[in-house]
């Protein structure tokens, strides 16, 4: 079977054992270690699914657990059916088979489309502002219309026959996450004698630095690839130590109680029939450490949804693991050294690298490495646009003037089948919010970054905002000997950091900092591509003329913020007002039908 | 989802519980020598601290006994449990005023 976008060496698969899959009942081939999302890359397929509402044609933008857009209705068998699944989680096995979603009569004419074409003409409210008159029409004919046009996926019809199970276990740590910092804390705790829980979402273990090759960090002479291997001897003596991999932390609860799914049987060939499809795991650990590192963001500027347009890290991720290369003449925009070390391993594996695009004035050491290869570097440039159907053929580039709008003169359209966008990174930080942990804006680093938490939990590495792998590790065994002190243990071994050989990042500029790269046409501009929501120009700042949404005091908030509680009861009777300072009338919470007191 | 030890038996998870309320208001000996307004004090008057507060559980899936719980309302922590009429252990800050 054709894979044109497949390297003839490298990656984490086994090309001995091929394995085909349908895809629309068509077939797709790929090898033990690829997922879905690659192996449709390697058959160079783009349009994989439909926008929620308006019906943008959709392409795979992440290679990870953020993605967006890849969502498939994936089949094992009867009753085995799971809609929306990420199509880059789901590993390949024989007989699987994939359908997209969200598009009649077929994902490449879709007529609910037209949505897109009419979206200036459905304001907001359109559904309940049009379709209620005539009275009796609503049940019999628009409501039935509208829920085929609306939601993701279609819910599986028959009993599914697999089996789930709960396991409840208690440990001194649970370390989540198996990326650098995560590793080198379980180990360190495990060898001081506490009993650690590693989860990992991933299959095997490695975190971010599985998605980093010759341009990554060389770790003891090393490339982490080659690092990594040597790894599991190490963890295996190192105690009492449950790693568990395709395993996510699905909650992790103020009280410390935390919520592990692990999936068991999704992944192998012939499961064993005793075994459940999926564990949930109920932790209680004494202690958590967060090294859930982050994720990277996509850019703003008008059509920045086009089929091609993916993550630089998501590039280097699947040319990492899956010998995949998402385009052959690539244009890359670094507004994060990301770019550049995408640019390098991709021109490295036989793409055609065009143009790297910085609108940064002092790019970091990776772009003079990129020059150094002979790649064309337009330093003070953004992307302004970009052309073709739905497949990307072409991307506007402009340079800056100082103030950062793209001057008139001077744009190019540069002809290219993938444009990488390097947009900086989000720490991951749900978690730690969730367990109680607060967050403070970082100007330096345009994120949240995590601040003061409860006492039993820490966060390590690029979750807590570490650019750099040594920062990470050294925050790991800082987090690992506060914990340990904390539970009373033992301290950590000492352990001499591991040589490692990185260029610092430059700071990145964040993807909002360039207005007038997307103000030109807000509305093909998106901001998050599975709802197709534009920038929200209307009632944001930036619309009504201030120059900069991006200044740091500007900058977003978290989402929820504990406010003081306003009383909503009646104010209280006569009788009542006259009961001292601080008592109330409320009940402490408790549950239903117990009523009377002890 | 709360770990609660029982005096009695043991840690064990919140679902076994049931939450009877804050401790220290006795019923009345003779509530129909009461007035309305100090029974619907005692019935309803609550002291909902911030900070450490002294409540009574249940162990209903349990033991079945009544205790003592010492609880921070603003983070959740148990601090302490001990059965009714022993006396509480110190260093809770429970005398303490409202944080």
């Amino acid at each position: 079977m054709r894979q044109p976008f497949r390297l003839a060496t490298g990656g984490r698969i086994d090309r001995s054992r091929p394995i085909e899959v349908r895809l629309d009942g068509e077939r797709l081939s790929g090898f033990p270690g690829d997922t879905l999302a690659s192996a449709i890359l390697a058959r160079g397929i783009r349009l994989v699914g439909r926008s929620f509402k308006r019906h943008r044609p959709r392409g795979i933008l992440t290679a990870g657990p953020e993605e967006p857009n890849a969502l498939l209705r994936v089949e094992r068998g009867p009753g085995r059916v799971d809609p929306n699944s990420r199509a880059t989680l789901v590993e390949l096995v024989p007989g699987l088979s994939a359908a997209t979603q969200n598009a009649w009569p077929s994902l490449r004419h879709d007529l609910a489309g037209l949505f897109d074409r009419a979206a200036s003409f459905l304001p907001a409210g359109f559904y309940y502002k049009t379709f209620f008159r005539p009275a009796g029409a609503w049940e019999r004919l628009f409501e039935p219309a509208i829920r085929r046009l609306a939601g993701l996926g279609r819910a599986p019809e028959t009993a599914d026959p697999d089996r789930y199970l709960h396991r409840h276990v208690h440990c001194d740590l649970l370390v989540v996450g198996g990326g650098p910092a995560g590793l080198r804390a379980a180990g360190l705790a495990a060898r001081a004698g506490a009993r650690v829980i590693l989860a990992d979402e991933r299959p095997a273990p490695g975190g971010g630095l599985l998605d980093t090759g010759t341009a990554g960090p060389r770790i003891e002479g090393l490339l982490a690839a080659a690092w990594l291997e040597r790894l599991p001897g190490e963890l295996e003596g190192a105690g009492e130590l449950v790693q568990l991999s395709r395993t996510a932390v699905e909650a992790l609860h103020p009280s410390g109680h935390a919520l592990l799914l692990e999936r068991v049987t999704d992944h192998l060939q012939e499961p064993d029939p005793r075994l459940p499809r999926e564990r949930l795991w109920q932790v209680r650990p004494r202690a958590v450490l967060l090294a859930t590192g982050r994720i990277e963001r996509p850019l703003l500027f008008p059509d920045n949804d086009r089929l091609g347009i993916l993550l630089a890290g998501a590039a280097r991720a699947f040319l990492a693991g899956q010998a995949v290369l998402v385009g052959r003449d690539v244009v890359v925009a670094a507004f994060d050294d990301s770019g550049y070390a995408a640019a390098l391993e991709l021109a490295a594996a036989g793409a055609r690298v065009h143009a790297i695009v910085d609108p940064r004035g002092a790019p970091g050491p990776l772009a003079s490495a990129a020059e150094a290869a002979g790649l064309r570097l337009l330093a003070g440039w953004a992307p302004v646009g970009s052309e073709g159907g739905p497949g990307l053929r072409a991307v506007r580039l402009a340079p800056l003037d100082r103030t950062g709008r793209p001057d008139g003169r001077g744009e190019r359209t540069v002809p290219c089948d993938a444009l990488l966008v390097a947009g900086g990174w989000t720490p991951a930080v749900q978690l730690w919010a969730q367990a109680g942990g607060g967050l403070a804006w970082d100007a330096a680093a345009a994120a949240f970054l995590p601040t003061r938490g409860p006492s039993w939990l820490r966060i390590a590495g690029a979750a807590a905002g570490a650019r750099t792998l040594a920062e990470a590790l050294a925050q790991a065994d800082r987090a690992t000997a506060e914990l340990l002190a904390g539970l009373g243990l033992a301290p950590p071994p000492a352990e001499p950091l591991p040589a490692i050989e990185e260029p610092v990042p430059a700071p990145s500029t964040p993807p909002w900092a360039l207005p007038e790269t997307w103000r030109r046409d807000p509305k093909a501009t998106f901001v998050d591509s599975r709802t197709t929501s534009p920038w929200p120009t209307s009632s944001s700042r930036c619309a009504r003329g201030s120059p900069r949404p991006s200044t740091p005091s500007a900058g977003p908030r978290p989402g929820w913020r504990p406010t003081r509680a306003r009383p909503r009861h009646p104010p209280p009777s006569r009788s009542s007002r006259r009961r001292p300072a601080g008592r109330s009338t409320r009940w402490h919470p408790r549950p239903c039908g117990r009523l009377g007191r002890p | 989802m709360l770990v609660i030890p029982c005096p009695f038996c043991g840690p064990r998870e919140e679902v076994e519980f049931a939450c009877g309320g804050e401790a220290g208001s006795p019923r009345p000996a003779d509530p129909g020598a009461l007035d309305d307004a100090a029974w619907t004090a005692w019935l309803w008057g609550r002291v909902n601290r911030k900070g450490p507060q002294v409540e009574t559980w249940w162990h209903q899936a349990g033991c079945g006994r009544w205790f003592l719980v010492a609880r921070d309302s603003r983070d959740d922590r148990v601090l302490a449990t001990w059965p009714i009429g022993a006396p509480a252990p110190a260093g809770l800050g429970l005398e303490e005023p409202d944080p």
